[in-house]
């Protein structure tokens, strides 16, 4: 167990290194750099020393040196804890994120659970009871569901709820905990306001899992030991249950792992439009102010626990599924 | 083969069947009859048709051109069309008279309908010139209303535009961007998936490891990422070029890799064995051999990745990296919905999801039809 584990930490290693670089290479692709996006802000505010404070930026932030060099300097720095500065905000890139990844990771995970929670029992019930009224509903659900990104979704709830709820269903905090320091009211006040991100960007998961674990379920209910365990007199659930969804959720875990990078995605453009304090608008704002190491970092940071979330379902379903040797 | 065997094939229908065949049905034959086993694909098939002669035809289906401004109706709510009038009587489809001002009170636009005031509509009638085709200069619309009657089917955006006809010639760039888009992942996709799945070696384990990293890669962000490196001053058709480019960045690992699969099983097989001792060139056998056998999958994949790539459009446009105007595209159209405030009072600006949702519905029913279809000897 340990020696796979070893051996599979160490071959992301090489993975890792060309996303690292991947990440800079793109974050350096737009032409010019932040200190030229200062200049253009100053300048249409009719700043006069918009080029001397802009030639003073590039200087002070080393952005006259060239790329290789920059990279360098910023990977060794990156690998012991120093991920650079923001040019945008002045602060070192660590200060800014430290919250912010954490509450994405928050809302990832939790509607990873949601979507779970709702698309596998839905996929049982589907496989179950094949083209029954209630597994055609579902399709008809599931193949709504793919089409509908995220952000979309997002957008109709803003209107739904704020016109007849009267009830803002943006950001994670109310106006009078926004800055506060953690303290118990302020928790149930992010619960309060969680559930609805989670579940936005839950229910856009959901179908595929609906989708898969019907597939997966309908071909093990016609196995031969499924006959066997109703001919020894087993009851019709455990049946299902032990026999049947246990053997068709490996699937599933296996593309638990794809599944984290569009979990990211749909929550990066829902975040922006709900304006949650996770990294998706952050992101977003880096990325056209061409505050590369903010954006750069973030980038990598993302990618990071999806090489990471991997790695936890390859084991997980070392752990479900007995067969599975490490080799 | 007897008649009784040709009816053994599922799907196969007896009228299809002439007395006098003495030939088997061919494999595009007997796709084609699975294929229309599945209803949901053979009607996402036709919307999709309709989607595209309604783009391709834009300037004609839309009632006004996608930059007319009717300057005294900003923001104004639908004026839709109606077949009873005030008492109820039943006529041809007409609009009522319309118009918009400020109430002094609130600063908020309100629109007045007035029911004394009747257009009808006319079809085939002459309206904003337009150009068709490229070439075709025309003035004839599908619909439209004499003025000083408007028709607003569902409302106009913030410069008094009506989003009807936006949505309309929005369709031209968010329906052939993800063609566009597919067509080219399917390009590099193919060649790289056929030259590493046939030669195998170095190339293969560099291109693999190259497509993994891709995929590890969180779509959206990278694709923002992406298209902030188009420089904003290029003009809109280099924008969208752009961003097909952008959006087929991701779409040809996936693409490589099941073509690879696809290619590593077949190479083995006899017929490319018998061509390889019969003297064929690789390109030969590549070209008659493995492509052909390759292609009903590559058409199914590139069928669902679509979808991908029209929400990846609307994605990048709304939020305002994607397509510049004066271009329109459904995301575009939708960026302008952003604010929570405009929602409240233009809610008709969410209508660009509709098409949006049902296109990507669509080519998800028509790519799982297809698939059911592009093995037409599996029961």
């Amino acid at each position: 167990m340990l020696r796979y584990i070893g051996h599979r930490v160490l071959s992301a290693i090489p993975t890792l290194m060309i996303i690292v670089i991947l990440g800079f290479v793109v974050m350096e692709l737009p032409p010019g750099d932040y200190a030229t996006y200062h200049m253009m802000e100053l300048l249409a505010q009719g700043n006069e020393g918009a080029r001397e404070e802009a030639e003073a930026l590039r200087i002070r932030y080393g952005m006259d040196r060239p790329a290789y060099e920059r990279f360098f300097i910023w990977i060794t720095h990156f690998v012991q804890g120093d991920f650079g500065d923001s040019f945008a905000y002045r602060k070192p890139v660590r200060e800014l994120i430290g919250q912010n990844l954490l509450m994405t990771m928050v809302v990832s995970l939790l509607s990873l659970m949601i979507a779970w929670a709702i698309g596998v029992p839905i996929g049982i019930y589907s496989a179950t009871h094949q083209y029954s009224l209630g597994d055609n509903f579902f399709t008809m659900v599931a193949f709504f569901g793919v089409g509908v990104p995220g952000f979309l979704l997002a957008l109709v709830l803003l209107v739904v709820g704020t016109k007849w709820f009267g009830f803002v269903p943006a950001g994670l905090f109310s106006a009078e905990f926004e800055n506060a320091p953690w303290s118990l009211a302020k928790f149930v006040d992010l619960l309060k306001h969680l559930w609805i991100p989670c579940l936005i960007v839950g229910v856009t998961q959901t179908a595929g899992l609906m989708r898969t674990m019907r597939g997966n379920l309908l071909d093990v209910l016609r196995m031969p030991y499924m006959q066997t365990a109703r001919a020894k007199g087993l009851k019709e659930t455990i049946v299902t249950w032990k026999y049947g969804v246990r053997n068709a959720i490996h699937p599933l875990i296996m593309s638990l792992g794809m599944s984290l990078p569009s979990l990211v995605s749909g929550a990066t453009v829902t975040a922006i439009v709900l304006n949650l304090p996770v990294m998706g608008p952050i992101y977003l704002q880096a990325v056209r102010q061409q505050d590369i190491y903010l954006g750069g970092t973030m980038l990598i940071l993302i990618t990071v626990m999806l090489v990471i979330g991997n790695l936890l379902a390859d084991l997980l379903l070392a752990v479900v599924d007995p067969r599975i040797r490490f080799e | 083969m007897a008649d009784t065997d040709l009816l053994a094939y599922r799907g196969a229908q007896p009228e299809e069947i002439e007395e006098d065949r003495i030939s088997p049905p061919t494999v595009g034959q007997l796709t084609w009859w699975r294929f229309r086993r599945s209803k949901p694909a053979i009607v996402a098939g036709v919307l999709l048709i309709l989607a595209y002669i309604v783009a391709v035809f834009a300037g004609f289906f839309a009632p006004y051109h996608v930059v007319t401004t009717h300057s005294k109706f900003p923001a104004v709510g639908p004026n839709g069309i109606h077949f009873r009038d005030a008492e109820g009587n039943f006529r041809a489809p007409f609009v009522y008279g319309y118009s918009s001002k400020l109430d002094p009170a609130t600063f908020q636009r309100v629109s007045i309908t007035d029911t004394s005031v009747m257009y009808p509509v006319r079809f085939f009638a002459k309206g904003d010139e337009y150009v068709l085709v490229g070439s075709i200069k025309s003035d004839i619309h599908l619909f439209t209303v004499d003025d000083p009657g408007k028709v607003f089917l569902i409302g106009t955006d913030n410069l008094g535009r009506d989003l009807f006809s936006r949505i309309i010639y929005g369709a031209r760039i968010s329906l052939t961007v993800g063609l566009v888009g597919v067509f080219l992942s399917l390009i590099i996709g193919s060649v790289i998936g056929v030259a590493a799945g046939y030669y195998g070696g170095t190339f293969d384990n560099v291109a693999m490891r190259i497509v993994e990293v891709l995929n590890a890669f969180p779509n959206i962000p990278l694709w923002m990422a992406l298209a902030a490196a188009l420089p904003a001053n290029m003009d809109s058709i280099k924008v969208y070029f752009g961003i097909t480019i952008v959006l087929s960045f991701i779409g040809w690992g996936g693409l490589a890799r099941q073509i690879r699969a696809k290619v590593l099983s077949l190479r083995e097989s006899d017929f490319v064995m018998a061509a390889h001792v019969s003297n064929c060139s690789d390109w030969r056998i590549v070209r008659h051999h493995l492509l052909p056998n390759t292609l009903s999958h590559i058409i199914v994949s590139a069928t669902l990745a679509i979808p991908g790539m029209i929400l990846g459009e609307t994605t990048l446009s709304f939020l305002g990296l994607g397509i510049k105007p004066p271009m329109t595209s459904w995301g575009l159209l939708l960026s302008e919905a952003q604010a929570t405030r405009v929602l409240l009072q233009q809610p008709w600006l969410l209508w660009p999801i509709v098409p949006v949702m049902l296109t990507a519905i669509a080519y998800n029913l028509l790519g799982d039809g297809l698939r059911d279809a592009a093995d037409p000897f599996a029961t």
